[in-house]
């Protein structure tokens, strides 16, 4: 592996697998592939609302991905704590869809497993996606409570008056109602789990295209 | 005229007071609203980065619906569901891939999904198909004496190429302005509030909407009008939070556009939902009556 890192061009083996699964996800995005045209203007940085809070900021995002070091991308904040405002890609001289990048990225690391641990995005991902498939409906208070007792138990605690007066104000429905098709979406889900292809854990075969500022054309 | 109205999860609790005043408004100027039957949540901005295909399958369902029910127009009130269904109509259209995929999905469900149906926002459908005009016909009361911060937020400008400007959208300000309500100067009126945010990472939200709100007060709104139940939320059940964590004192009513609106075309405080809301608009809502 040491030699792979020093040899340009050349990928270690989990880094190519990541990388290959990454441009699978993108793929999916109508314009996903414009991430090659890249200027590293740092315009997406530049407009982030959020960007003070990242570790690694998008333009860097980016950068990573050139220089082969997916790994890092995924171990950092930054991917999660987008909100998706979409001020990155409606300024993006290059017409990159980054918001839908950061999507493909997230699916990405949850398809590996790689995501920081006890990390709060994700879990709330996993509560409101169970919630949907379940009723067919997001609910807003069941979502809170699930999230916030794997997370941070305390926190309900502290929540509590607001509820309270949301609830005074009418503004809380207390029970999920499940809508009548709630067959359809769990047929959906049934057939989007057979389309999946598996997940290979073999090398993977890459191209010198998908690699460094060969990426760039 | 008739419009399917597709609700949306958050406007059946955090955002009653937008459902109840979004049909009082429209029934005031004489449109119909029929709901979508038996409407599911639209994924948001979660599902998106959970499951691909699933995710456009699912809001596609929606649109399915709509279609089946031989309509052309789609009214989506909540910004997160507006864009995920024009994105979905996009994705859909520009994704050939995705296409297959999904249409084998919803086969599954027994639907099919043609891109016959169009999304609309509820600002767009009243400052374009009905006309800032004929509101101003309507009107009861004039809006005089509001100074009122026009809040967007991000999601009904963007990604997608909308009605209006993608950084600095118009509509609201000149339907208000017309009413006889004053717009104030808002840099900010497309800044994100932080979403969900508040609840992953509040430190990072509170700023946000510490951000939204000073910039409010400072050029003198007396309050914020949006057209989002997540912003909505965030500004105001929130305000305390940031009050204690940045030592501030703002009492800024947050109303929905719908609500002020309907001030003007004359409908009863309950019909708007007024009292759902934690800030009342004492002085302003005093001018709005006055006339």
């Amino acid at each position: 592996m040491p030699q792979a890192a020093l040899v340009p061009g050349l990928l270690p083996p989990g880094e190519a697998h990541l990388r290959k699964r990454f441009l699978e996800q993108a793929s999916l995005v109508p314009g996903g592939d414009r991430i090659s045209r890249c200027l590293q203007c740092g315009t997406c940085t530049g407009s982030c609302p959020v960007s003070y809070a990242m570790d690694i900021s998008p333009r860097q995002v980016i950068a990573l991905f050139r220089a082969g070091q997916m790994e890092e991308i995924f171990r950092s904040r930054t991917i999660w704590i987008c909100a998706s405002c979409y001020m990155c890609t409606t300024r993006c001289p290059q017409g990159i869809k980054i918001t839908d990048l950061l999507y493909s990225l997230k699916r990405t690391a949850i398809e590996a497993g790689l995501y920081p641990g006890r990390f709060p995005a994700y879990r709330l991902s996993q509560a409101f996606v169970s919630n949907v498939n379940r009723y067919g409906r997001n609910h807003e208070i069941l979502l809170l409570i699930r999230y916030y007792l794997w997370r941070r138990p305390w926190e309900l605690i502290r929540m509590a008056p607001l509820g309270w007066k949301m609830l005074r104000k009418g503004r809380v429905t207390l029970w999920p109602r499940k809508i009548r098709g709630v067959r359809d979406i769990r047929s959906i889900l049934r057939a989007a789990s057979e389309l999946r292809l598996p997940v290979s854990r073999e090398a993977v075969e890459y191209g010198p295209e998908m690699v460094g500022y060969k990426a760039v054309g | 005229m008739e419009y399917l109205y597709y609700p949306g999860c958050s406007l059946e609790s955090s955002g009653r007071a937008y459902d109840e005043s979004l049909r009082a408004v429209f029934s005031a100027l004489g449109v119909r609203l029929k709901e979508l039957p038996d409407w599911n949540c639209c994924g948001a901005t979660i599902y998106m980065s959970v499951a691909e295909a699933a995710s456009v399958a699912i809001s596609a369902r929606n649109l399915a619906i709509a279609e089946r029910n031989g309509c052309r127009d789609v009214v989506a009130p909540c910004s997160a569901c507006y864009t995920v269904l024009l994105k979905t109509n996009r994705f859909l259209k520009e994704g050939r891939d995705l296409k297959t995929k999904v249409d084998r999905l919803l086969s599954q469900a027994g639907l099919s999904y043609n891109l016959t149906v169009n999304v609309r926002h509820p600002l767009d459908v009243l400052v374009n198909d009905i006309g800032v005009e004929v509101i101003a016909l309507s009107a009861k009361h004039s809006l005089e004496g509001i100074h009122f911060a026009p809040y967007y937020g991000c999601q009904i400008v963007r990604p997608e190429r909308g009605f209006d400007d993608s950084e600095f959208p118009v509509a609201m300000d000149r339907l208000f302005e017309r009413l006889g309500a004053k717009p104030v100067y808002f840099p900010l009126k497309t800044r994100c509030c932080g979403g969900m945010l508040m609840t992953t990472f509040p430190e990072v939200a509170l700023h946000l909407v510490d951000e939204l709100l000073g910039c409010s007060v400072e050029n003198g709104a007396s309050c914020i009008v949006t057209t989002c139940p997540m912003c909505q939320v965030n500004l105001e059940a929130y305000q305390k939070r940031v009050n204690m964590e940045f030592r501030r004192n703002y009492r800024v009513p947050v109303l929905f556009f719908t609500q002020l609106l309907g001030m003007a075309l004359g409908c009863s405080d309950a019909a708007l939902g007024l009292e759902r809301n934690f800030e009342p608009l004492a002085q302003a809502a005093g001018a709005g009556r006055r006339s």
